[in-house]
């Protein structure tokens, strides 16, 4: 039976340590919903979430006070929705319209955030696809909740270097129309390489067409966990420092697939996956720079930062793939900027810059993740950050991203607050070399040569 | 059987088991086990409940969380699943 000691370690990581489960995910299918006329797609749309997710928000509260874990989100992904919309839409203002739709269903079923009004042109854009990438700046303005990804590279296709130009300016167009908040639209908004159709975590969940009409993923969480757990091994070699990482982690891990197993089963909805991400929050202790210093970095950044990270990443797999009957999503160590207290300080500091974190993101999941650019840098230089973390997922056959805030109005060193779980950041420096002769060449990025593997 | 755990952690005071375990017999909950310890001069204390089939647990919690502020700690009431999930292969 289960020991005192065994039950206090477990309610300490809860109370003190920021143990929770992230996300539960319910990914549904809009593929039925598809209709020549926008009314009926909008009305299908909207029925088919409002029913699906009906008791979403009510079956994760009852878990969440049955088991005494915080369940932080509860979110919806649908399948793209330029493969649903392409029939309807003429105009990229019918887009929007789907967008209205899908935000007012988040709000219907009390979601905080629904992802999907996304795009894959790994290889190339349909007009319809490039109808939903011209709406999404308007649909990231007018609506609250919804989140928006496009894929635009894989390790099969390359890269879409046509694709990689737009978003660059689609990024900028964003930023423009919500400056009144801090261009915070740009913070909904994922361009990816390789994107996994079953991601549980915002900005870039979508529910890819490989999935079932409904599934329940679950992300989980819990850096302050592993950060107190190594406070322990201090001055330990390697070898203890990996396990004790890869124990905690399947901690956590067990926490997620207990959840995922039971959201699944009340609502009837099949089990996908755990997402093994260290996902971090603002709220101190909450951290991941901070499980890099305490892996023996004064700073994130330093050097060392890479190899910690490396470590850090394939440690929390190894404990988490054996917690759980099925891992995907994104599966890694988060590093967003604004969303982690340490990352900040070690930007404020002056360790931290956006080139050490695009090293960073080789060795981990998921990429340049919400950091505040100066507004004043120029599409084509979105574009080449954009083209360069690209090209790391396609040679590396890994999953990454970039979602940059090129924030209206401010200038580096000045502060940027986004507000909840999206954080605040300090506006960081973007080397000021052009790179438009590159980005206007057009065309396709070829596949690598390792990807031929048949 | 829904096996439930509670557990109280606080300053140790007089009549915390008692407050603890009336409202428990009151809500026709079984106790199994109880065991205590003392960890850095504060109580610590589980108790393995069995709270039927149609138990509501999320009431008992609530209800269980609004005694333990009364009387000055912290009492959480959890299915025992998530302990043996984390702690048990």
């Amino acid at each position: 039976m289960i020991n005192i000691s065994e039950v206090l370690e477990t309610n300490k990581m809860i109370d003190q340590e920021n143990l929770d489960v992230r996300t539960i995910t319910l990914g549904i299918s809009l593929m039925d919903c598809i209709d020549s006329d926008l009314d009926t797609v909008k009305k299908n749309i909207y029925e088919k979430i409002t029913t699906t997710a009906r008791d979403l928000v009510a079956v994760g509260q009852e878990i969440e006070a049955e088991y005494g874990v915080p369940i932080v989100n509860k979110r919806i992904s649908v399948t793209p929705v330029a493969l649903v919309g392409g029939a309807a839409c003429r105009t990229s203002d019918d887009y929007v319209e789907l967008a209205k739709i899908l935000d007012q269903a988040a709000k219907t079923v009390g979601v905080n955030f629904l992802g999907g009004f996304s795009a894959l042109v790994s290889k190339g854009m349909t007009k319809s696809d490039e109808l939903l990438m011209h709406a999404i700046p308007k649909a990231l303005a007018v609506t609250e909740r919804v989140c928006s990804s496009v894929n635009v590279g894989s390790t099969k296709t390359g890269i879409d270097m046509d694709a990689v130009k737009l978003m660059g300016e689609i990024i900028k167009e964003t930023a423009e129309l919500t400056k009144e908040e801090d261009s915070l639209g740009c913070a909904k908004l994922v361009v990816f390489c390789n994107a996994p159709d079953d991601n549980p975590f915002m900005a870039g969940a979508f529910h890819g067409v490989t999935e079932g009409d409904a599934v329940i993923h679950v992300g989980v969480s819990g850096p302050g966990v592993v950060k107190t757990a190594l406070s322990k091994v201090r001055g330990e070699n390697f070898e203890v420092l990996c396990e004790t990482i890869k124990k905690t982690a399947f901690k956590i891990t067990r926490v997620g697939q207990l959840v995922a197993q039971e959201a699944s089963r009340r609502l009837h909805i099949p089990f996908g996956i755990i997402d093994l991400s260290l996902a971090p929050t603002p709220a101190i202790g909450d951290s991941v720079a901070e499980i890099l210093q305490e892996i023996g970095l004064e700073r994130t950044g330093a050097p060392g930062t890479t190899a910690a990270l490396a470590l850090l990443n394939d440690q929390v797999k190894k404990g988490g793939v054996m917690a759980s009957s099925y891992v995907g999503g994104l599966s890694g160590a988060f590093i967003p900027v604004s969303e982690d207290q340490g990352m900040i300080d070690a930007v404020q500091a002056g360790a931290l810059t956006l080139e050490k974190l695009e090293a960073m993101t080789c060795v981990c999941s998921v990429g340049l993740d919400m950091i505040a650019i100066p507004g004043d840098t120029t599409a084509a230089t979105i574009s080449g950050i954009i083209a360069d973390e690209m090209a790391i997922g396609m040679v590396n056959q890994k999953t990454t991203a970039v979602r940059l805030i090129p924030v209206v109005g401010k200038g580096v060193g000045e502060m940027v607050e986004f507000g909840g779980l999206l954080g605040y950041a300090p506006v960081m420096p973007v080397n000021a070399f052009s790179c438009d002769a590159f980005v206007n060449r057009g065309g396709r990025i070829p596949a690598p040569i390792h990807s031929f593997k048949n | 059987m829904k096996k439930l755990i509670i557990t109280v952690v606080g300053h140790d005071k007089v009549g915390i088991i008692a407050k603890v375990c009336t409202y428990l017999a009151e809500n026709g909950v079984n106790i199994l086990d109880i065991s205590q310890t003392i960890v850095d001069g504060y109580f610590n204390m589980m108790m393995v409940v069995d709270a039927g089939r149609t138990a509501d647990v999320t009431k008992l919690s609530k209800e269980l969380g609004s005694i333990g502020e009364e009387i000055g700690v912290v009492i959480h009431c959890q299915h025992e699943d998530i302990f043996n999930m984390m702690h048990r292969v």
